[in-house]
């Protein structure tokens, strides 16, 4: 079995305009979706990052340059990850194309651990 | 939630308290799919909405005048919050919602628009769809309505025993055509918008059960609602096409609701009062309660639209009454009674009446009359299941 990492980028308008009454149903969807997961014993485990006092750090010239970001009102921000266990990439899309973020989010990236013994 | 925070923040701050509580719902949509959902979900909400307001009125620099103010309401907010006294708090919170959307400077357009989005819960897309207006001609009330309050400076309280029944009336009004606009749906494709009826049944039924608040009208029209609500699966069949209260499985009808309508009706009688909506109320559980279409108390039920009519002399009250004519003394007599009271001339543009005048002119034989009628009709009716409905009925009026 291998691990893969759900990453899920957010937009700062991926619910305006929703009323409440949405929103709430929304919020049972995605509930529901990582409920599943656990259920299959799916899930290793999962976080949501900060949205603000993120840090960006680069070398310029020889010299570290920190810069605060990314800002929650950037196109597109990671927001969360997802850690699930699957056998390969056909099984880990399966399980990620369940994911809520998918109709709501601008998109879900997919990465594989790379447990290669060299 | 809405309410909550508008009690917290004031009445001038209705759009800061919307906000809030929008983005404590996405903070939770982005957070609880991690974390879980907490124990007391709306405390969890209504705290996290509470500190953003806050966070925002200190970036605005209002944070100086409404320190002492806030910091009272703090207080009072248990951040425990006991579900029983949390769940009282937010009922008393909601019914203090009802009237600042009903409040007497609103005009009625503005009074449903509001009442729709902050205890409705609506997106103003939503809101746009159920009347028929723009978005932006929506959004532009809702923030005019808001301007009003704010300059009238309306405070957020449940009204005193005095002013009650002179506040009362128009809540009362706008939960009624609330559950209308549901029920009829007189544009779009849908027959019945079931979330604007529920919603108008929900309010009605948290009035009626105040202490303070509850009258025998509020009990009346809550009778009214649950007699139409018990109805409103048969309304429409799969393909959303109307169907006859003649033709309506009536074994589909919602027993729980009709038995709840029956004892608010009950109730309502023991007051001195007699409003329309207790005569609407009974003409509707006369219809409800009959085992068959063919067994309905239309005696009953004229009586009560000559008294319905006696308070209110509309045209709209006189063609209803002008049906239960029609099925107790024949469609001549009903048709005859029309014409002396020019009901049909003065509703000329009121697409109900003229079925009702061309199902007369048909039962009576006079197809020709009957198609015109039902013609000029279907000009003026919108939604679609009404104008197939109308449609059928010329077709079947055109067979040799």
């Amino acid at each position: 079995m291998a691990q893969f990492l759900m990453l899920l980028h957010d937009s700062p308008t991926d619910f305006e305009g929703m009323s409440p009454e949405d929103l709430e149903s929304v919020i049972g969807e995605y509930v529901a979706w990582r409920r599943g997961l656990e259920e299959r014993s799916l899930l290793v485990g999962s976080n949501k990052l900060e949205d603000e006092g993120g840090r960006d750090l680069s070398l310029v010239d020889g010299q570290l340059r920190v810069v605060d970001g990314p800002y929650s009102e950037a196109k597109e921000v990671l927001g969360g990850y997802f850690l699930i266990e699957a056998e390969d990439y056909d099984s880990a899309v399966e399980i990620a194309s369940g994911c809520p973020h998918l109709r709501y989010g601008p998109r879900i990236e997919l990465r594989r651990v790379d447990t290669s013994v060299h | 939630m809405v309410a909550t925070l508008t009690r917290i923040l004031g009445v001038s701050h209705l759009s800061l308290a919307e906000d809030a509580v929008q983005d404590a719902l996405v903070e939770a949509l982005r957070l609880w799919p991690h974390r879980g959902v907490p124990d007391n979900p709306r405390a969890w909400i209504v705290r996290v909405a509470r500190n953003r307001a806050l966070d925002r009125l200190r970036r605005r620099g209002n944070w100086a005048t409404k320190a002492a103010q806030i910091a009272h309401t703090l207080e009072s907010l248990h951040e425990e919050d006991d579900t029983p006294q949390f769940a009282s708090e937010l009922r008393d919170d909601q019914l203090r919602m009802v009237f600042l959307c009903c409040h007497p400077s609103l005009g009625r357009d503005s009074q449903v628009a509001l009442a729709l989005k902050l205890l409705g819960g609506f997106s103003v897309a939503e809101i746009a769809r159920a009347f028929l207006a723009g978005r932006a001609a929506v959004a532009q009330r809702l923030v005019r309505a808001k301007r009003t309050l704010r300059q009238g400076e309306v405070d957020f309280s449940i009204p005193s025993p005095d002013e009650l029944p002179a506040r009362l009336a128009p809540v009362l009004e706008v939960l009624y055509l609330m559950f209308n606009e549901g029920h009829g749906a007189h544009e779009g494709d849908s027959l019945v918008r079931r979330d604007l009826c529920r919603e108008a049944i929900r309010l009605t039924l948290l009035v009626c059960d105040h202490p303070v608040i509850g009258s025998t009208e509020a009990d009346a029209l809550a009778a009214l609602l649950l007699f139409q609500g018990a109805r409103l699966a048969t309304r429409a069949d799969s393909d959303g096409d109307l169907i006859l209260m003649a033709e309506q499985d009536r074994s589909q009808w919602d027993r729980a609701k009709l038995r709840q309508a029956t004892l608010l009706l009950a109730r309502a009688g023991r007051g001195e009062r007699l409003s329309t909506y207790h005569l609407e109320a009974e003409i509707a559980g006369c219809h409800a309660m009959a085992p068959s279409y063919e067994e309905t108390d239309w005696h009953r039920i004229l009586e009560c639209y000559d008294a319905l009519h006696a308070i209110n002399p509309s045209p709209v009250v006189s063609v209803n009454r002008l049906v239960a004519v029609g099925r107790l003394q024949g469609a001549a007599i009903a048709l005859a009674a029309g014409d002396r009271a020019g009901d049909w001339s003065r509703l000329a543009d009121y697409y109900p009446a003229l079925v009702v005048h061309a199902e007369l002119l048909a039962e009576n034989g006079d197809s020709g009359r009957a198609r015109r009628e039902f013609s000029q009709a279907l000009e003026l009716a919108a939604s679609r299941p009404v104008r197939r409905h109308i449609e059928r009925r010329l077709a079947a009026l055109s067979l040799p």
